[in-house]
């Protein structure tokens, strides 16, 4: 009894005790680089749909999609996407191009315990839940709007 | 036999410090410390193919050199004593195999340093060995990839975290010959404040540098006024203002001759947040600059205190809290000694 | 067009915003920032709300992973429509195939390539 009340004395202690972040300078940086990387993909958009007329604007939305994903899984590859996410936080982890970046970095990380066991095993670690849990709520708005 | 039901074991024949080296990565190399360090890393990866074998290289390296500034050879060299951060501390008992040696190896997460120092001054205060070496280190990337996240992710690190030093120590302990002695050295317990946040870690191992250098005052019947340095392992710069805190609550005030390696080891540019941490830290702070500086006369009287907290991912993501632990040394310099007697 | 691009970059980053404060006021971990975005964005869709964003803002509700959530809960309605029951279980996956399966090519590829290399801060 005594420990639990010592406890919840210090967790409160520290709590208090933490260094406030310098919380809106973050928010800035987050939203001027998650705001910069949806105009690139409105970029390669425009550019897709001006390059082929005849693509509707849906596939050139896919597109730009694999594009963006391609650029991030290449700028983590040579080690630039980390020095952005230290600076820009959740402005380059919610784009899609933070899901790419959660896929490769493990991926190159575990690389070395084997391409089966450590590359492919790994690649899921920080993506997996997403995936997952992404489908199954397609499965429940799915369910729900069957019997609607 | 000595005093029981307490944690500090006085050495009658107190064990010579005669060697000592510290290998460190880049980022360490441009701390506070660079000119202390015997060698700094060009590349972290040491030359070798993963994080994890550059870390057990670095260990070979710092126990190897160790032993040439002891002016021994292997075959000298009776026990070695070390651990560290990885999953069955593999560094250690991997670089082992390099020296024909006996070897024990412990595992007090960051506390190591402390740890092999007290049992291997154990072993020679008992004259069971007459030549120790105690070594302990600790690598960024095999520590990050196995506690954190991967190295490439772009996450923000949280304001609370420390960086894990990228280095190793080894103190090579002998029966005699050395300017510099251990004269006793507190063992602690295990303690839990409830703490967990993972990134915390200098909240989760206060409490237990606090519960180990009030036992180690109680014991000897010091002050902390009566030691040049008190210098705590790696609880940061949010930690160590926790434990000034925890200390004036139970009477002990803790003033300028306190420090902690986790806060000084990094300056202010190096965006470390709380500082270093890690088994390193400790361990190549300890080795190079106090050293360097009860060599030089500055300081005579050192408390040691390594700390560690003894998580592990499963225990975390199980949502248990986090225990700490924190063993003492009380390092002397011998020719100080002499003069006061 | 260059007012499209404001509505852009206003929408996209308020959205990355909004994760900031989450991360700055619970400690979220990126999965989970991720994940539970992709739930309100499926969400938002199945209630009709998120389409009025993205013709409004295009790429800067696309992009964010909301728009990927958004593209699992379209994928199962319309597959639904057209094959039923079968469709919950198809659309999703469908919708977003390309972008599932370029990020693990894509990934599979580069680090046969390179490694990771130590942060410097």
């Amino acid at each position: 009894m005594d420990s639990i009340e010592r406890n919840k004395k210090y967790n409160a202690y520290v709590d208090a005790k933490k260094p406030q972040t310098k919380n809106f300078p973050t928010l800035i940086y987050a939203y001027l680089v998650g705001g910069f990387i949806c105009m690139i993909g409105q970029g390669i958009q425009d550019t897709l749909l001006a390059i082929f007329p005849t693509m509707s604007t849906e596939s050139a939305g896919a597109w730009m999609l694999i594009v963006l994903i391609f650029l991030a899984s290449f700028l983590t590859a040579i080690g630039v996407y980390d020095r952005i996410g230290v600076f820009a936080g959740a402005g380059s982890i919610v784009p899609i191009t933070g899901f790419s970046n959660s896929i490769t970095s493990p991926a190159m990380e575990f690389k070395k315990e084997g391409i089966i066991f450590g590359l492919c095993v790994k690649m899921f670690t920080v993506a997996g839940p997403v995936i997952v849990n992404g489908l199954a709520i397609s499965v429940i708005v799915g369910i729900i709007y069957l019997f609607l | 036999m000595k005093k029981s039901r307490k944690q500090t074991i006085v050495f009658k024949n107190a064990p010579k410090i005669i060697g000592n080296y510290t290998i460190v990565g880049q980022k360490e190399g441009n701390s506070n410390f660079k000119n202390y360090f015997d060698y700094v890393l060009k590349n972290d990866l040491f030359g070798e193919k993963t994080f994890e074998n550059a870390e057990r290289k670095m260990l070979e390296h710092a126990i190897w050199n160790a032993l040439d500034n002891a002016h021994l050879d292997s075959k000298d060299l009776d026990l070695l004593i070390s651990g560290d951060l990885l999953n069955q501390i593999i560094s250690s008992s991997f670089a082992a195999r390099q020296f024909d040696v006996t070897y024990l190896g412990l595992y007090g997460a960051c506390s190591t340093m402390a740890e092999t120092l007290a049992v291997g001054s154990a072993f020679i205060d008992g004259n069971y060995f007459s030549k120790v070496a105690c070594a302990t280190g600790s690598h960024f990337s095999s520590a990050e990839r196995q506690y954190r996240f991967p190295l490439e992710l772009g996450n923000q690190r949280p304001p609370v975290s420390q960086w894990t030093v990228t280095g190793a120590g080894c103190t090579i302990l002998g029966d005699s010959g050395g300017d510099k002695e251990i004269v006793n050295a507190t063992f602690g317990k295990v303690t839990d404040f409830g703490i967990n946040d993972v990134n915390n870690m200098g909240a989760a191992m206060a409490p237990a540098a606090m519960s180990t250098l009030i036992a180690h005052f109680e014991d000897t019947k010091t002050t902390p006024e009566d030691y040049d340095l008190i210098l705590t392992g790696d609880l940061g710069k949010l930690g160590s203002e926790i434990l000034m805190d925890l200390m004036e609550n139970k009477g002990y005030k803790l003033k300028e001759n306190y420090k902690d390696c986790g806060q000084m080891i990094f300056n202010n540019n190096q965006k470390s947040y709380q500082g270093g941490s890690g088994a390193g830290c400790s361990a190549v702070i300890l080795n190079s600059y106090v050293m360097q500086k009860m060599k030089e006369g500055v300081y005579s009287r050192v408390l040691f205190a390594a700390t560690g907290a003894l998580l592990s991912t499963t225990s975390s993501q199980q949502g248990n809290t986090i225990p700490g632990i924190c063993h003492a040394v009380e390092i002397r310099n011998c020719a100080d000694k002499k003069e006061k007697k | 067009m260059l007012l499209t691009y404001l509505k852009v970059f206003l929408v996209g980053g308020f959205i990355c915003m909004l994760g900031q404060i989450l991360i700055i006021k619970t400690n979220m971990t990126s999965s989970r920032i991720l994940v539970l975005f992709v739930c309100i964005g499926a969400v938002m869709e199945a209630f009709g709300l998120y389409d009025p964003i993205v013709n409004f803002a295009s790429a800067g509700a696309t992009v964010p992973i909301t728009g990927f959530g958004r593209s699992l809960a379209k994928g199962a309605i319309e597959s639904i429509k057209e094959k039923g029951l079968l469709g919950v279980l198809t659309g999703g996956l469908t919708a977003t195939a390309g972008g599932i399966t370029g990020a693990v090519i894509f990934a599979y590829i580069f680090s046969l390539i390179f490694s990771s290399k130590t942060k410097k801060y």
